[in-house]
């Protein structure tokens, strides 16, 4: 311990190699912004009605969310783990904090809980379910694949069994305000969305505890090693994706006025092909918030064009299909390296 | 012993307290003693060695020390004060880091990022311009010449090295673990790391360095440690043991490495003939007659495309031009097809491309003659089972049966289940990729062993390696250079004519 004097390199310094990955990177996290913008003129080509502000409005109104499922499992994704109950924790938080408001006679428990505790409970609910994947996850060491379409199933089970399989139409107004409320001139939903995805991307990229979740998934060990407290923060990372899930199916629930026996059944795929496409890697590490966000803005207006062109509906779902396969091939061929 | 340590560091009368010492340190695993009242301490600015044989206790004495695990007796100091509590984890990074031969650089973020990884900002959100300053003042500061900006990932073995040593001293650690750097190293790189160590050590940083390579103790070490069976051995500047008595103190019996018996090659057509092989930018024109029962060795640097070859050879990668065959027939393309060419393959990396780390002893041996344990693509256990036992007696495998998992055994066993799979279909060619890498002395000795018996009966041999204690039991010695093969070497070389060739300053006995 007698000098802590700066070592001066020895001979023959490693050779200075000029690399361009994290610009490579960055670019990956625009490569979808021409894509954008090639689909809203084909789009303004096939239909005027497309670039009505009606129009427009409308495709981000039903994109958000789909966009705050992705933006929970981009995160997740980026942390190296997976959660496939997202789809059922937007049926199922809407559904209980409901029945647990409503009487008896509209298809409630029969608590008759305040109503103005549907959301708060909506919302609980969606965090109790993060809560417990990530213990069965972080603390027990079980399968996240496994572990999350368990509760997928489970999940989707206790919101028929609460509901009788019924869908529930009387609904507070307090849950039916935040899926139609207009603020400024936009509808809520897409404003809360924005907001959260400019959190999101502000904390994945600026602060500390949002790089240890790239951290986290790039290297878990080296990630401990420097100090990280890996499991407290994917734990964190849960609660954030059942919140987003339950804040979705509160939006989806006052937009359509009820909530479906089905709510949410079947988004998780198009919340994964949305992600991949923004270039979110399914090894963690790897993706960003915003590239997410292009996904899921793609995938909205493939779907608006598809349906402004009058694809019958009936070959839709073989063509989104398709072009979401098309798109997977085409982000394998910018970025040149086999997708994980 | 503490004595005989500050005489080695040379430091006078008045010593200070060593900058790391562990006392009477025992760790026990449920029934197995990793480690038994073993004492170690080291002076300030001094390099030390820890050798041992695969399973002596070096990895556990590396997580005691780096505070990993905790020692159920016995204590660490630190400069003379009491190590840090067990759950102080920033505590202990500031005394005390460790280079694993598995890295803890995380490939998708960036160099800068990685050396500030959890301290990006003193709070508030990260300022990345300034982050990358620091990054690249800290890189120059110690000599790293690497683009903060760049991807980790992108970084070569020895970069990512570099990063982690530069890591480690922005901290503010002067005491360094390397966990068997040199491991995955070419030799170029190598010298450089050593060049590197000498500069920190000169600068006051204390390092505790693990090789399996004792001619490495001996370039790069002031004093050495030897574990054995959980226990200290000895401590001695490395002046004052030779290298049979280090080998002795590793293996608790005087072992001969170094000599090599002669043996002699009939004479016969070639068993495998190259003709003007070419691959890309990997290798070019290489031309070689392997006669039945020859051993070759093969060495370079890492960019002499000598691994490319081998790998051409076992149907790993495909050739651009030229031709292979074996006794006379051309070798198609693919593993398949150079397997039933008869040329076995010892891959470079067991973890990756040798083992199936779940499955058992037995079926990693036998997974490429599954088709001769039984009728009709059925493998019968029974067979099986026997074959694998056979081989296990055969190749000195030891495991606690052919049915354990391979991923139960030591690095030097591992490798002896490679080699008995590449043997397993009776080869009338076996190629090597530095089959002793990472391999202990005594397994060293059994896998060679089992090479020259192979070639005994004629396989033959190309192997290889930068080791060249693995090059002296070849009939000859080709050095490639950039792709090109630019010396070949009779038997009865010194190590100097190797070392010289394999750098590019020799053209003795050029075939180009």
């Amino acid at each position: 311990m007698t000098t802590t004097a700066p070592v001066s390199p020895p001979e023959a310094p490693v050779a200075r190699r000029r690399l361009t990955g994290p610009r490579l990177a960055r670019m990956r996290d625009l490569a979808l912004v021409p894509a954008i913008i090639v689909l809203v003129l084909v789009g303004a080509l096939i239909d005027p009605v497309f670039l009505s502000s009606a129009n427009i409005t409308n495709v981000l109104q039903q994109q958000t969310e789909l966009s705050l499922l992705v933006l929970a499992e981009a995160i997740i994704l980026i942390g190296g783990r997976f959660d496939l109950s997202l789809e059922s924790t937007v049926g199922l938080a809407p559904a209980l904090a409901v029945a647990l408001v409503i009487p008896a006679a509209s298809n409630g428990i029969g608590t008759e809980w305040a109503s103005y505790l549907a959301i708060p409970l909506c919302l609980l609910v969606g965090l109790a379910v993060g809560a417990f994947n990530g213990l069965l996850i972080l603390r027990f060491g079980l399968s996240a694949f496994i572990v999350t379409l368990g509760m997928l199933i489970v999940l989707r089970g206790l919101q028929i069994g609460i509901t009788g399989g019924q869908n529930l139409f009387e609904l507070p107004m307090s849950v039916l305000y935040l899926g139609n409320a207009v603020w400024l001139g936009l509808p809520a939903s897409i404003w809360i969305c924005g907001i959260l995805f400019a959190i999101g991307i502000a904390v994945l990229g600026f602060f500390r505890h949002g790089r240890a979740v790239y951290a986290i998934g790039g290297n878990r060990d080296a990630a401990r090693a420097a100090g990280i407290r890996v499991d407290r923060v994917m734990w964190t990372v849960f609660i954030v994706g059942g919140l987003l899930a339950a804040l979705a199916g509160l939006l989806m629930t006052g937009r359509l006025g009820s909530v479906a026996a089905a709510q949410g059944d079947g988004m998780i795929f198009t919340v994964f092909a949305a992600a991949v496409i923004g270039g979110v890697s399914m090894e963690g590490g790897k993706g960003t918030l915003f590239g997410a966000l292009c996904g899921v803005i793609v995938l909205g207006l493939i779907n608006n064009i598809l349906t402004l062109a009058g694809v019958s509906a009936q070959w839709i779902q073989a063509i989104y299909g398709l072009i979401i396969l098309v798109a997977l091939m085409l982000a394998r061929l910018t970025t040149g390296k086999a997708q994980d | 012993m503490t004595d005989v340590l500050t005489d080695a560091a040379g430091s006078g009368a008045a010593a200070p307290p060593p900058a790391v010492s562990a006392h009477e340190i025992t760790k026990r695993f449920g029934a197995t003693t990793a480690l038994s009242e073993v004492s170690v301490s080291i002076q300030a600015g001094t390099t030390h060695a820890l050798v041992g044989r695969n399973g002596a206790g070096k990895s556990t004495l590396v997580s005691v020390l780096t505070g990993l695990q905790r020692a159920d007796e016995g204590t660490v100091a630190f400069g003379g004060a009491p190590a840090p509590a067990p759950s102080d984890r920033d505590g202990w990074r500031r005394q005390v880091a460790c280079v694993y031969q598995r890295s803890t650089i995380i490939p998708a973020l960036s160099v800068a990022e990685n050396l500030f990884l959890n301290r990006q900002t003193d709070g508030g959100p990260i300022k990345w311009g300034g982050l990358r300053r620091r990054a690249g003042a800290l890189l120059e500061e110690y000599g790293v010449d690497v683009d903060p900006g760049a991807l980790a990932g992108d970084l070569n073995v020895e970069q990512r090295q570099l990063v982690e040593i530069a890591r480690a001293l922005s901290l503010g650690t002067r005491f360094i673990i390397l966990d068997e750097p040199t491991a995955r190293l070419d030799a170029t790189a190598i010298e450089r790391l050593f060049g590197r160590m000498r500069t920190l050590a000169a600068a006051g940083v204390t390092m505790l360095f693990i090789s399996h390579h004792l001619r490495e103790v001996y370039e790069v070490c002031d004093t050495v440690t030897v574990l054995r069976d959980a226990r200290w051995v000895l401590t001695e500047p490395v002046s004052a043991v030779g290298h049979d008595a280090l080998v002795a103190a590793m293996t608790g019996e005087a072992v001969k490495l170094t000599e090599v018996a002669p043996r002699s090659v009939p004479d016969a057509p070639p068993v495998l003939s190259l003709r003007a092989l070419t691959l890309g930018d990997a290798y070019t024109g290489i031309d070689l007659d392997l006669r039945p029962g020859e051993m070759v060795g093969v060495t370079g640097s890492g960019s002499s495309g000598k691994v490319s070859l081998a790998e051409t050879l076992g149907g790993l990668r495909r050739a651009d031009s030229g031709s292979v065959s074996v006794s006379g027939s051309a070798v198609g393309v693919g593993v398949p097809a150079a397997l039933r060419a008869g040329i076995g393959l010892v891959p470079e990396d067991r973890h990756r491309e040798g083992l199936v780390p779940l499955l058992s002893v037995a079926e990693n041996a036998t997974l490429p003659i599954g088709d001769r344990l039984g009728p009709a693509g059925v493998v019968v256990p029974r067979r099986r089972t026997a074959v694998a036992e056979e081989m296990v007696r055969r190749y000195d495998i030891r495991t606690e049966s052919a049915a354990a998992p391979v991923a139960s055994l030591s690095g030097g066993n591992a490798q002896k289940v490679v080699l008995a799979r590449a043997l397993s279909t009776d080869p009338r060619v076996l190629v090597l990729i530095n089959p002793t890498a990472g391999v202990d002395v005594r397994s060293k000795e059994s896998l060679l062993g089992a090479v020259r018996s192979a070639a005994d009966q004629g396989t033959g041999v190309l192997m290889v390696s930068d080791e060249l204690d693995d090059l002296r039991h070849c009939d000859r010695v080709l050095v490639m250079f950039h792709g090109r093969v630019t010396a070949t070497l009779s038997r009865g070389w010194d190590d100097a004519q190797v070392v010289a060739a394999v750098e590019g300053v020799t053209s003795e006995g050029a075939s180009s």
